[in-house]
């Protein structure tokens, strides 16, 4: 170990290089669109446009449903897998890993084959984009709430809140979900992040969100576009800063997040 | 000259000293205990014989040669280590020729070779098996064979066996006593079980933060121990404070009742103790020997042996009484005399 | 386990009064919302591509799309585009994502750098789609950051030297930037999970640190490493947001032709689309199972 030092630091610099390169070019870029000085121009330019508030309120809309109707669906289930069916846990879990198997594009492509027509015509209502956002959620709210399930030893705090006399709503409200606190708080802002920053479910669904407007943004304004990108990476940096900061006490789960 | 020399080591990290002017001499074919409580520096001394620690001063002399500053895979010592540490992904048989195999024997050397461990071990028909598919006892095994396949100068065990079930360590540690002896092997057994140190060391070395208390036979170090850290480390131990009555003819008095001692008393008065093994005592009177009177406090049925605790006056005495079929167990709360003989007292100065 | 029969009482609301054992028969139903949301948004679509693979013109099972679209060669060439970048990203994100990560487990770096490096990654593998595509079209593009540098530090035109960031592998630079640090993410526990007793036991024995390597670390190592170039390859195969942030349709790639085809794009054939989808869940499939498969054998080794 003593040798090797310096090699690693090598590594270390050139790897920090090769992030933070891109990043600083893109906010150096956004700054230039008055040619002979720096200046927040661009970004003025976002802040002034109509279509900025729009579509950037749009997928925040977006992401709350997704946050609520993910929550409501996992939590619950997730705790009486725990809790009382232990044997669906691998299929609950093989269910939350499909957003892997059948990527985004391909999702898309068989949400509208199925649901472009009646009687089930779910694409002229916004439940197909939530859906789609849900599903892309799934793999990290279940993870979220399974460790955070997991830490606390769902079954054994159940029975002694039960056998001290607390009722099912007792036990959820003031045992199961204060403990969960943290767990959840890491899922709700990855899927921020995620719905926010997401490009693909938004155009091929076709529903108003802050990706697609980016993408057209740019074919005009480049400058704006590239700000309201690095605007992207800031929140998404800051949603994530806030869960490894949350979770650390949880190092080493690798998290893979959509909107490729 | 002795086969193995330990001089002067002295280890310390950071602002600590791990180990303090620790002196030995191994010879040839013996098994040497380190014997301490956690911390006290038996596995650092332990590891700088292997050569994954570097004494701070000192030299480690094997067979005539300094290898204090050689590096590990030089040295020709085979360590066995707590955790056992056999590589996952290969089998028994391979992980037994590693040694062989980075040393680039040829294949029929390392196959008999293989063989020969396998079975002195008693595994001969488990060669093809995988760490995970066995049960710690077996683990440990393969780990020594492992070890000794390379025909090492000298063996070191990082306690080998504290990672295993009661029986198994018993039953394990007989069976690498007898390897030892039978391949005559120096080795270095690192421990904090004292019953393992005794029943199968040469000699034993009792540490303690980081430096050597006593050095000894087993029937030494338990019926001759040099500090009082010894005395309570080692075996169970009855500690009677008691005042000076007559230095001259070695009597002392505790709570009142009388107690004669063989022991050449220093101090004229204030306070002594005097340490008893449980076995010197016994239920009962008899001439010639020390009585005290008590109470039983506590009988616990141990298998073999029967420990009863005796309060007398402040202190509680431990007695150890061999079990007899149709022997009645004294009962708690029961007036009883605990006996034993002067020659069994040993005096330490002081409270 | 299992509340005792005394309990049946009645307290607590109407449906949660009597919860069944573990084994009854009716435990599932509180799990029925979520079987049957993945119902609705996973099974029936991914089902429907399935099935409409196979379905000719007129409604009759037929093997007809999955031979069209073998013999389309435009199509063809998006899945061997798709699949080299994929193996590029998967190669190059795994050598040099396993590298950062030793340097950060055993290079023997201060803590703090590991901590940092470890929060990057985890931000820097999430940071993909169109904010990616910008920054390096910001560093790399025809006027961006870096370009310029060269130009006026080294001379250097980059362009004219027949680099594009615009094609197949300036895209795979661009992925790189997430597939790198999933590497690290990933590799960085198993490295963790080399024992230290294992390196003394093979330095005792009298192997050299080479020799550790070949026989001891890498075998151990091998299948976190595959799962994880596995996982990375599925990462790379299925991206699609970052691509058409780039040129659009312009890219042949797998994932955009899929998108061409929802989009009507090009001439629309149903079938056809749907053994585009069936063959990309396929290739996705086959790296799941196998990453899946990595992590068992890891994970008993790695104990």
């Amino acid at each position: 170990m003593r040798r090797r030092s310096f090699g690693s630091w090598i590594w270390v610099v050139l790897g920090s290089v090769y992030f933070f390169l891109p990043l600083a070019a893109s906010f150096l870029f956004s700054l230039r669109k008055l040619s002979d000085h720096l200046s927040f121009e661009a970004y003025r330019g976002v802040f002034s446009d109509a279509g900025f508030f729009l579509n950037f309120g749009s997928s925040v809309r977006w992401a709350a449903i997704t946050i609520v109707a993910s929550l409501l669906l996992v939590v619950p289930t997730v705790y009486w897998v725990h809790l009382r069916a232990p044997q669906f846990r691998r299929i609950v879990e093989f269910i939350t890993l499909m957003p892997f198997v059948v990527p985004a594009v391909v999702l898309a492509f068989g949400l509208i084959r199925a649901y472009a027509r009646p009687p089930l015509e779910l694409t002229r209502t916004p439940a197909i984009l939530i859906g789609a956002y849900v599903v892309l959620s799934l793999p990290y709210m279940f993870r979220a709430v399974d460790n955070g399930l997991r830490a606390i030893d769902v079954r054994t705090l159940t029975e002694a809140a039960q056998s001290l006399g607390a009722g099912w709503a007792t036990v959820l409200w003031r045992v199961i979900f204060p403990n969960l606190r943290v767990a959840l708080l890491s899922g709700m802002f990855l899927t921020f992040a995620i719905v926010v920053g997401e490009y693909t479910f938004a155009s091929l669904l076709a529903w108003p969100a802050f990706g697609p407007y980016v993408v057209l943004t740019f074919q005009t304004k480049a400058y704006e576009a590239v700000a309201l990108s690095t605007l992207s990476f800031a929140l998404t940096w800051a949603s994530i800063g806030v869960i490894q900061w949350l979770g650390r006490a949880a190092p080493g789960q690798a998290q893979v997040a959509g909107a490729r | 000259m002795a086969f193995l020399e330990l001089k002067n080591i002295n280890k310390t990290f950071a602002a600590t000293a791990a180990v303090e002017d620790f002196n030995l001499e191994v010879e040839k074919g013996e098994l040497v205990s380190f014997l301490g409580p956690s911390g006290c520096g038996k596995t650092t001394t332990l590891r700088t014989v292997a050569g994954f620690e570097i004494p701070t001063t000192g030299s480690v002399v094997l067979n005539g040669e300094e290898i204090t500053k050689k590096a590990p895979h030089q040295r020709n010592v085979g360590m066995v280590f707590q955790a056992y540490a056999l590589f996952p992904n290969m089998t028994v048989a391979d992980n037994v020729g590693f040694g062989l195999k980075v040393s680039k024997k040829p294949k029929a050397e390392i196959s008999k070779r293989v063989q020969e461990m396998l079975a002195l071990i008693q595994m001969a028909a488990l060669g093809d098996r995988y760490p995970h598919q066995l049960s710690g006892g077996q683990q440990q095994r393969v780990a020594l064979a492992r070890a000794l396949a390379i025909q090492p100068q000298v063996l070191l065990l990082d306690e080998p066996l504290s990672a295993l079930d009661a029986k198994i360590r018993v039953e394990l540690r007989t069976e690498i006593r007898r390897i030892q002896q039978r391949l005559g092997i120096t080795t270095i057994y690192v421990t904090h079980d004292q019953e393992e140190a005794l029943s199968i060391s040469d000699r034993v070395v009792v540490m303690n933060a980081g430096r050597m208390e006593q050095v000894g036979a087993p029937y030494e170090i338990y019926n001759y121990p040099a500090t009082p850290f010894v005395a309570g480390f080692v075996g169970t131990l009855n500690q009677i404070k008691c005042t000076v009555v007559d230095a001259a003819s070695g009597v002392l008095a505790h709570n009142g009742q009388r107690i004669k001692t063989d022991s050449l008393i220093e101090k004229k008065d204030g306070q002594l103790t005097v340490m008893l093994r449980p076995e010197q005592l016994h239920l009962g009177v008899a001439d010639e020997e020390n009585q005290l009177k008590g109470k039983v406090d506590h009988v616990a049925f141990l298998g073999s042996i029967i420990r009863i605790l005796v309060r007398v006056g402040d202190a509680i005495l431990t007695l150890d009484v061999l079990n007899e079929r149709g022997h009645t167990l004294p009962r708690v709360g029961e007036e009883v005399t605990v006996s034993f003989p002067p020659h069994a007292c040993w005096v330490l100065p002081g409270p | 386990m299992g509340r005792s029969s005394s309990d049946r009482s009645g307290t607590g609301d109407a449906r949660n009064a009597r919860p069944p054992r573990p084994g009854s028969s009716w435990v599932w139903i509180p799990l029925l919302p979520f079987f049957l949301f993945a119902v609705i948004f996973i099974l029936i679509p991914s089902i429907s591509i399935v099935y409409r693979s196979f379905e000719g013109p007129g409604g009759e099972l037929t093997l007809g799309n999955i031979i069209e679209l073998l013999n389309r060669r435009d199509l063809m060439l998006a899945y061997r585009n798709s699949i080299s970048i994929s193996v590029v990203t998967a190669v190059g994100g795994g050598i040099f994502g396993f590298l950062l990560a030793y340097a950060v487990t055993l290079g023997g770096l201060p803590r703090w750098v590991r901590s940092f490096i470890m929060t990057f990654s985890g931000v820097a593998s999430n940071f993909a789609g169109v904010p990616l595509s910008f920054a390096f079209i910001s560093t790399l593009g025809r006027v961006g950051l870096l370009t310029a540098l060269l130009n006026t530090i080294l001379g250097f035109e980059l362009y004219r030297a027949g680099f594009s960031i615009y094609n197949i592998w300036g895209l795979s630079l661009v992925y790189m930037y997430f597939q790198f640090p999933l590497m690290v993410l990933i590799m960085a526990p198993a490295l963790d999970g080399l024992r230290r007793e294992w390196r003394e036991a093979s330095e005792n024995l009298g192997a050299t640190g080479t020799q550790y390597w070949r026989y001891v670390a890498l075998p151990i190592l091998m299948p976190s490493t595959l799962g994880a170039a596995l996982l990375l390859f599925g990462n790379s195969f299925g991206a699609y947001a970052t691509a058409y942030a780039f040129t659009g349709s312009n890219l042949s790639l797998a994932t955009i032709a899929i998108s061409a085809q929802i989009r009507g794009d090009v001439l629309y054939n149903p079938g056809l689309g749907n053994a585009l989808a069936l063959g990309m869940v396929f290739v996705m499939g086959i790296c799941m199972l196998g990453y899946g498969w990595m992590q068992r054998k890891a994970s008993r080794w790695l104990r």
